[in-house]
């Protein structure tokens, strides 16, 4: 489904993925951990399409469809979506104002017409009870005075409406107490099926305590340097990077 | 001629039309002096160094309009509340339009200065108010005092609140190639007393038309003052928008300014805090393109302890449209425990668009709050990544958060249908095309 071949990319003058390779299949999910500084987040958004980075050298495909010139919008209508650390708050626009956006805009891409309002009200409600989510929440501004909690979850109920081929999530376990975690998790695991896949990015191994993956990689220094399976998830949290690092250099 | 001295010439005429034994007579005649010494303001004066009158005062204006009455209500509907019941005080090409209007004078007053001015009755409330808050030496406002004759005039009563918004509208009809306008109001809202009013110039020509207008607002102790001044005008309008406002103790007023278009527009806005506990809080929302310029000279003068006042405006400047923001504080001596916050920010969306802003806090008190903070800046790149990572297009994204930036300002405004209206021109302005229910 999403293939990512020697995936170079940089910001300015730095150098900060130094050729990814990365093969997901409908239906899997995968992990990248590393430390701080790795590329992990970098990774998230060259996939999302971000111009602030420069992709030098490479590919990514999504159902062997290049995505390398589309602006990220374009992206988000082929089935990228990623799910954000830092939600951005935007006031005056409300969640379900947002989300009706969103996914005519996406209708419209794919030559399809808008939503009708019926099915779209029983989609907000379908989604929002799957991650918990009180119906006044949707009439507030999106993401203005959220708590941490809330922006997480809100950014699941987002991916659960645009219903995407290939999910990111970008350290979603951050600022999130177990409660909240769980009810992330279960929405992630909840919308997982034969024909879309996810890939999880994070720092600690907690989060994949809930959302289990199939494959686990280890990013260092820009590149993958060892992947494994959900075991090598429980050796870094007991062994931490370091001897990843040693085995790397030596 | 040029227009000072048409002006100063036409000031015999204009007392042929007015009574001259009456008070205010001796304060126009005064006001006609200090106007006849300073002239209009230029650009060496430090107060309007960024805003430049000179190609305006070319203009040949009509200083004493032709009348048009045959305003027909269906060809100007847009621009009132109809949606819901107002009080109305409409004039066009500065005359009163009784046809146009709702006044009263049941348990409050809503009605018009040449009554005020004429009527004994209200002979002791303009000797106590009229002229008294407006600077003396400021030669705009001594234009527009020497030949105050017709205007708005607004009584609410000790502890009454005003049963529906007052809508102040000024049309102008092109019925002369030039025009200039000068209303004078005055609004007094006794102790306890509550008015919302929603102001507007409207031009409904392509001929030019000045407006130099000077309002005056008491609000007494305990008072609530809601003001709205929506300035969505033709290119070839301008207007001069003075405003003075003061405040009584444990009092609350609040004036949010729209500006979304004019040839020219320059609002100075004071407010003097007589008593304590008063809270002043000024709001501002402008949205200009083209050539179009607008000036926000704003003064909050803390005269008395214990008081707060908010200042947030919101500009976004797109072509070559320029604007200023100069917000004055000032804090007295005595004046402790002063709260005063003041915001502007602004986004350029083109490299010719221009904006200069500067706060000005002069503080003599030394237990006070006072913070201030300007920004000019482009969008947010990572907020425009994430809508689009939502799969909405970039132009589309864009215009979703200047509509953000913007909406911001719109949380204090009182008024439901005020708010939409609001929301729907900035939308408009914005190029906002997403469908969703503003």
């Amino acid at each position: 489904m999403l293939s990512i071949k020697n995936l170079h990319a940089r910001v300015a003058d730095k150098e900060i993925l130094q050729g990814i390779n990365l093969e997901i299949k409908a239906g899997e999910v995968h992990a990248i951990m590393g430390p701080n500084g790795a590329g992990k987040s970098t990774l998230a958004s060259v996939i999302a399409g971000k111009e602030e980075f420069e992709v030098t050298q490479g590919s990514i495909e999504l159902d062997g469809e290049d995505l390398g010139e589309l602006a990220p919008e374009e992206r988000a209508h082929k089935g990228v979506f990623l799910s954000f650390q830092y939600p951005v708050e935007i006031p005056g626009v409300t969640v379900t104002n947002f989300m009706k956006s969103a996914i005519n805009e996406t209708r419209k891409a794919q030559g399809l017409s808008e939503m009708p309002a019926n099915e779209m009200l029983q989609q907000i409600k379908e989604k929002s009870a799957l991650l918990e989510i009180d119906r006044k929440f949707l009439s507030r501004s999106l993401n203005e005075g959220f708590s941490g909690g809330e922006k997480k979850r809100n950014e699941i109920f987002q991916m659960a409406m645009l219903n995407p081929k290939i999910a990111i999530l970008d350290e979603t376990d951050s600022g999130l107490d177990i409660d909240a975690l769980r009810i992330v998790a279960n929405g992630v695991n909840k919308l997982k099926g034969p024909h879309n896949a996810t890939l999880v990015i994070t720092h600690y191994q907690r989060l994949l305590d809930y959302i289990v993956p199939d494959y686990v990689h280890v990013l260092w220094n820009g590149k993958i340097v060892k992947s494994g399976g959900p075991e090598l998830a429980l050796e870094l949290e007991e062994k931490g990077y370091d001897w990843i690092k040693q085995e790397t250099t030596a | 001629m040029d227009l000072k001295d048409k002006l100063v010439a036409s000031f015999m005429a204009f007392e042929g039309g007015v009574d001259l034994d009456h008070p205010v007579h001796e304060i126009r005649s005064e006001a006609m002096k200090v106007f006849e010494a300073q002239g209009f303001p230029e650009k060496r004066d430090e107060e309007w160094k960024y805003t430049s009158l000179k190609a305006l005062l070319q203009n040949d204006f009509s200083v004493f309009p032709k009348q048009n009455d045959c305003l027909d209500y269906k060809n100007v509907k847009q621009y009132f509340l109809h949606e819901i019941d107002t009080y109305k005080i409409v004039f066009v090409d500065g005359a009163y339009s009784s046809f146009l209007s709702e006044t009263t004078h049941q348990g409050i007053d809503v009605c018009l200065m040449s009554a005020a001015l004429s009527k004994p009755k209200y002979l002791p409330m303009i000797e106590e108010y009229f002229n008294k808050i407006a600077p003396k030496d400021e030669s705009l406002t001594a234009l527009n005092t020497a030949f105050s004759k017709e205007g708005a005039f607004i009584y609410i009563p000790k502890n009454v609140a005003a049963d529906k918004p007052v809508e102040i509208i000024h049309f102008a009809t092109g019925n002369e190639a030039a025009v200039m306008l000068q209303p004078r109001s005055m609004i007094v809202v006794d102790q306890g007393a509550e008015l919302q009013i929603l102001e507007r110039h409207r031009s409904l020509t392509s001929n030019a038309v000045l407006t130099n207008s000077v309002t005056e607002i008491y609000a007494q102790a305990n008072a609530q003052v809601d003001y709205y001044k929506v300035q969505n005008d033709n290119l070839t309008a301008s207007l001069i928008d003075n405003t003075y406002i003061a405040q009584g103790r444990d009092s609350q007023v609040s004036v949010h300014t729209f500006s979304f278009g004019g040839k020219l527009t320059r609002n100075n806005l004071h407010f003097y805090q007589k008593g304590e506990n008063a809270n002043s809080i000024l709001k501002g929302v402008t949205i200009i393109g083209e050539k179009q310029h607008v000036d926000h000279h704003t003064l909050v003068h803390h005269g008395v302890p214990n008081c707060e006042s908010h200042q947030d405006y919101k500009g976004i400047f797109d072509e070559s449209a320029t604007g200023v923001f100069n917000g004055k504080i000032m804090v007295q001596d005595i004046a402790q425990k002063t709260n005063a916050f003041q915001q502007n920010n602004n986004i350029l969306l083109s490299d010719k668009a221009t904006i200069n802003t500067k706060p000005q806090l002069e503080i003599f008190a030394d237990d006070v709050k006072c913070s201030h903070g300007c920004t000019i800046g482009q969008l947010d790149q990572d907020a425009l990544f994430y809508l689009q990572s939502r799969g909405i297009p970039q132009k589309e994204a864009k215009a979703l958060l200047l509509y953000a930036f913007a909406n911001n300002v719109l949380e204090s405004v009182q008024i439901p249908l005020v708010k939409q209206r609001i929301n729907r021109i900035i939308a408009q302005k914005l190029g906002v095309q997403i469908g969703f229910d503003l």
